[in-house]
């Protein structure tokens, strides 16, 4: 475990920078990472993390096929806002662990 | 008498109906399994039918014959469950239950991709997921001529993770020896971030795949086949072109989830982790590829599986708390081509380390690293399959939880 300067708080975070306790994560933490991403957070983007945090407190899994279906967003408007591997990207934004991409 | 029902006669649902015929006491159960199908199918040598290494013959024997006498054994189509009632019905007759075991595995779902099933499926395009796709597979190989190979994983989770790698291996070597080498080029397609489904695998094994000359494109999440162009496309339209295109499809659980309303998007039943209980009712358990648990789809993960829930389907008809035990074990041969082959050993948790199994020092596997040893491991295990495992019979000095002596814990993922 790491501790990160986000948004001026020390935020716990591990080796590839995902936050660990999800209750450190609010509005303008999000908007400090989706910085250094390059992203800058529109109200679609906002819907999809949203989407993202509901899955997970769920405990379903993250998937591509999962964003399909979601009714939020299609996969390439997912592509186009979080671009370069967008789960990655949208789900460190969203304070939510990587997926697994294990099983 | 109570009824426990057992769905799909596959690996798990044969493993559990083996160790529940001798744990059951018989004056209070019936135990019965309903399969449609006949054959029981060796699924790991799908892997060495393309390359003419196992015969078909090797590879299936009658189910039957692996079914305990006291089991009632039914071929019929299961058509769907109802967990409120505690029936399963079949075509033509419908079953009552006290305890249902759901084992009725994954599938490859090759509609779900636009253009994989189109003009060129199983003339250019092959699976080997399937038994029939495995031996088409075969037949095209035997004469190929050559040019560029794309060995691809469409989706994750997919049942055996290692296979397609396992797959890109054999086919360098498979080339090598028939002096064509020079003529196909390889490239090994998948939607992760690395070649190996575990970050620690991927950084001790990368060099596998530089010394094979296997090209590696990662996160490459296919949004169809384009047969005109013979190219698979991504959602960022980069084209990937192929002259033969070898795709492990989507995997799904069977229709029969879906119909009783049971599974998630992919037709997986959201499953404790721990005990296999089904989430949503408490006299249903769930085995091997049907669950939706954050462990490899792969036999030996079922073999681990089976002997929790055998302890724990004997705690639930005497009314005690369920073990919180299985811990996602996961052990498996890699072939790596050549006649040689890795060992993987790893959990929920814990990611694959160094060292040696099954014994601290002594081994006589190495894990994570390349050896003769570990393919002639990988070749016994099918007559350990066929003669140990489906009945039931526990493999010596392997235990069901993942064991942390004579293990090394030196390989640290990357930051990134």
């Amino acid at each position: 475990m790491m501790k990160k300067i986000i948004a001026k708080r020390e935020i716990d975070v591990n080796e590839e920078g995902y936050l660990i306790d999800f209750k450190q994560w609010d509005r303008e933490v999000c908007e400090c990472i989706a910085d250094e991403c390059d992203i800058v957070m529109t109200e679609k983007h906002w819907e999809v993390v949203e989407y993202l945090q509901d899955k997970h407190h769920k405990e379903e899994p993250l998937s591509i096929r999962g964003i399909k279906k979601s009714g939020v967003i299609n996969i390439k408007e997912f592509y186009h806002l979080f671009p370069g591997g967008p789960l990655k990207k949208s789900t460190l934004i969203a304070g939510i662990p990587k997926p697994k991409s294990c099983i | 008498m109570k009824n426990l029902l057992i769905l799909g006669a596959g690996t798990a649902g044969t493993m559990m109906a083996n160790h529940l015929d001798n744990k059951l006491p018989k004056k209070d159960w019936q135990i019965t399994i309903v399969d449609q199908y006949k054959t029981h199918y060796y699924q790991p040598g799908f892997l060495f039918l393309p390359f003419d290494t196992y015969t078909e013959d090797q590879v299936k024997k009658e189910g039957k014959k692996f079914i305990p006498n006291g089991v009632n054994y039914i071929q019929k189509k299961i058509d769907r469950i109802f967990p409120e009632s505690n029936q399963v019905k079949l075509e033509d007759e419908t079953l009552d239950y006290d305890i249902l075991i759901v084992a009725t595995g994954s599938k490859i779902a090759p509609d779900e991709t636009d253009g994989l099933r189109g003009p060129l499926w199983r003339k250019d395009i092959f699976d080997f997921y399937t038994y029939e796709g495995a031996l088409a597979l075969r037949n095209k190989l035997r004469d190929w001529e050559g040019g560029k190979l794309v060995v691809h994983i469409t989706e994750m989770p997919i049942k055996c993770p290692v296979a397609p790698l396992e797959f890109a291996f054999l086919a360098d070597s498979y080339f090598k020896k028939k002096g064509m080498r020079d003529k196909v080029e390889i490239t090994y397609v998948t939607p992760l971030d690395g070649a190996f489904t575990k970050p620690t695998c991927t950084k001790a094994l990368n060099y596998l795949l530089e010394e094979k000359q296997i090209k590696i494109e990662t996160d490459f999440a296919i949004m169809e086949v384009d047969n005109k162009k013979k190219a698979i496309v991504d959602y960022i339209d980069k084209e990937i072109p192929f002259d033969l295109l070898v795709t492990v499809p989507t995997n799904m659980g069977d229709e029969a989830i879906e119909r009783s309303g049971l599974g998630d998007d992919l037709n997986f039943i959201p499953t404790h982790k721990h005990t296999l209980q089904c989430k949503a009712h408490d006299n249903i358990f769930v085995i091997g590829d049907a669950t939706n648990v954050p462990a490899s789809k792969a036999g030996s993960v079922a073999h681990f599986q089976a002997e929790t829930l055998t302890d724990n389907i004997i705690l639930y008809t005497k009314g005690f708390k369920l073990k919180q035990e299985f811990d996602g074990h996961a052990n498996c041969f890699i072939e790596t081509g050549e006649n040689k082959a890795l060992l993987i050993d790893f959990n929920y948790e814990q990611e694959p380390v160094h060292g040696t199994f099954p014994f601290a020092k002594i081994g006589p596997l190495k894990l994570l690293k390349e050896s003769i040893f570990n393919h002639w491991g990988k070749l016994a295990f099918r007559w350990i399959y066929w003669n140990m495992l489906l009945r039931g019979i526990s493999i010596p000095f392997v235990g069901r939880n993942m064991s942390f002596k004579g293990k090394i814990f030196d390989i640290k993922t990357d930051n990134k």
